[in-house]
């Protein structure tokens, strides 16, 4: 399988404090990969290490070449004092035909909000908004921070439909980052766990029932979708660095990328 | 019309024209502030302009990206938060400013004139920079137009879209400067952002588009021109102020209107 871009021993520290530590890995073309994790995890911060929006430390990223990337940000707070259509805020994202804000629009089910001003809409109208923008360059590559993030459960539950939708059509990846657990276990190909490194790695499947998993969502969250549990072989401490469990030995699995040969944060 | 008030108009109207798109900018990015921090920093290369002798136009360019690339700098590492940052730079550069050529021994300065503007005095070489500088700018600004918006919608899109945001910001802050520079002349630097930002808020009420809220940014401030430098001719007033009363005065009507208007079509749909 072709891979899109791929993180390669990704650090990055702001102000003595690390945020991301040593995170690797690759995007497959075609699958829609998500990184889960709790607030102050580097979520965001691995997202913009990819997109060369803030430098690293230490680790690099590959690109495959020519990938042409959409992108949408977990914010957009646009000066009411600016005034600007829907329409006009996807023809900004560059050199495009004169039909595609409207095909785009199209594709994600907001042509009636096409002639509205950006700041009229709710937030759910306008992550489509950010959505459809995100699509007029035909991406590759769909990177998305927090999609379905001030929209109620139906709002989101149909944003991940959507997104379902258009990967089967365009056939381009997606990387997403989210924290609702249920949506994500079923719209995604892969998951990885990340709370300053990654915990955790694999299928929705192997993912819901590895112990990092429960260890950083809480038992309850984890018992929801979780069927069994099994022995963690490391914990988090205060500061989330690791803390290897003492005396533990047998594994239950061994998932793919699975990065336990983890040493802590420096 | 005498020589000297058709200059005087001519500039006015030359600045106003300019003003208004770039004001616009600044009402959008909420740099308000940014640019009266500039307009201080600009006296302070007034006097530097007038003491290396590289001129007041080049003096103030060079000034107002040092403290512009200062602000960005300090920003990321100060502990302070950004507004109190722009006023020690703003009120720090005027003072150091003043300080400066009041030691100046060698040139007389009216400093008033660099504080208030003195329109009056305008020479045919000034309105040659007006003109030629307004032109450029502008050339410039269609330019950069859409990087701007971008960039002034979300800066991490337009960079991933592939805009160069750090050169885009630096052109327009060299813009703001240089219409500070030539604007001085004409309401000076106590007023010169009030040249930036009334039209363009008041431009607001009425506008769809971006493009249509700069042309009309810039309409309102030919008006007050007209008006302001009318007002001082016939009653004697100082001009520079003359100018930014009217730009006032436009704006708080054109803020009834816009409520009248409003109340009218709400009550057309009940």
């Amino acid at each position: 399988m072709n891979t899109l871009i791929a993180a390669h021993d990704l650090t990055v520290s702001i102000d003595g404090r690390t945020l991301i530590d040593q995170v690797s890995f690759s995007v497959p073309a075609g699958e829609i990969v998500t990184i889960i994790g709790p607030n102050g995890g580097g979520k965001t911060t691995l997202l913009k290490a990819l997109l060369g929006l803030i430098k690293t430390d230490r680790g690099r990223v590959e690109r495959a070449p020519k990938l042409t990337l959409g992108y949408m940000p977990q914010k957009l707070a646009i000066d009411r004092a600016l005034p600007l259509t829907a329409r006009r805020f996807i023809r900004l994202s560059g050199r495009i035909e004169s039909g595609t804000a409207q095909r785009v629009g199209e594709e994600c089910d907001i042509t009636h909000l096409l002639d509205r001003d950006m700041s009229v809409l709710s937030g759910g109208e306008i992550q489509r908004v950010l959505l459809a923008r995100s699509l007029a360059h035909d991406p590759d590559l769909l990177v998305l921070d927090e999609p379905a993030q001030g929209m109620d459960v139906t709002g989101q539950a149909a944003l991940f439909e959507l997104l379902a939708r258009i990967r089967d059509r365009r056939g381009c990846s997606v990387l997403m980052v989210s924290h609702d657990l249920h949506l994500v276990m079923r719209g995604t190909d892969r998951v990885i766990c990340l709370n300053g490194h990654i915990c955790c790695t694999g299928g929705p499947e192997e993912v819901r029932v590895d112990p990092a998993f429960a260890e950083l969502f809480g038992a309850r969250a984890a018992d929801q979708l979780a069927l069994y549990h099994h022995h963690h072989d490391h914990t988090h401490d205060d500061d989330g660095s690791v803390v290897p469990l003492e005396g533990h030995g047998h594994h239950g699995h061994e998932h793919h990328g699975h990065d336990h040969g983890h040493g802590g944060a420096p | 019309m005498d020589d000297f008030l058709l200059r005087a108009l001519l500039a006015g109207l030359g600045v106003a024209a300019v003003a208004g798109p770039l004001g616009c900018f600044v009402v959008w990015r909420r740099m308000a502030y940014f640019g009266d921090t500039l307009a201080h920093a600009s006296l302070l290369g007034v006097a530097l302009g007038l003491m290396t002798e590289v001129g007041t136009t080049v003096g103030i360019a060079l000034v107002c990206v040092a403290v512009a690339l200062a602000l960005a700098n300090l920003r990321q590492v100060s502990t302070i938060a950004s507004d109190t940052m722009l006023g020690i730079l703003s009120h720090g550069t005027l003072a150091v400013g003043l300080v400066v050529i009041g030691t100046l021994e060698t040139v007389r300065v009216d400093l008033l004139s660099y504080l208030f503007g003195d329109i009056l005095a305008v020479t045919w070489a000034d309105l040659a920079l007006v003109y030629g500088g307004g032109a450029l700018l502008l050339l410039v600004l269609m330019k950069i137009w859409r990087a701007m918006l971008a960039i002034t919608v979300h800066e991490e899109l337009a960079a991933v879209e592939g805009v160069r945001t750090g050169w885009a910001r630096l052109v327009y802050t060299l813009m703001v400067a240089l219409v500070i520079a030539v604007g001085m002349k004409v309401v000076g630097i106590i007023l010169i952002t009030s040249m930036l930002i009334i039209p363009a808020a008041a431009a607001r009420r009425f506008a769809r588009t971006p493009e249509s809220m700069a042309l009309l940014a810039s309409l309102f401030g030919v008006f007050a021109v007209l008006l302001g430098l009318g007002g001082s001719m016939r009653y004697d007033m100082p001009s520079g102020p003359a100018i930014v009363a009217a730009a006032f005065g436009l704006f708080v009507i054109t803020g009834i209107v816009a409520h009248i208007r409003m109340a009218l079509k709400s009550r057309t749909e009940a």
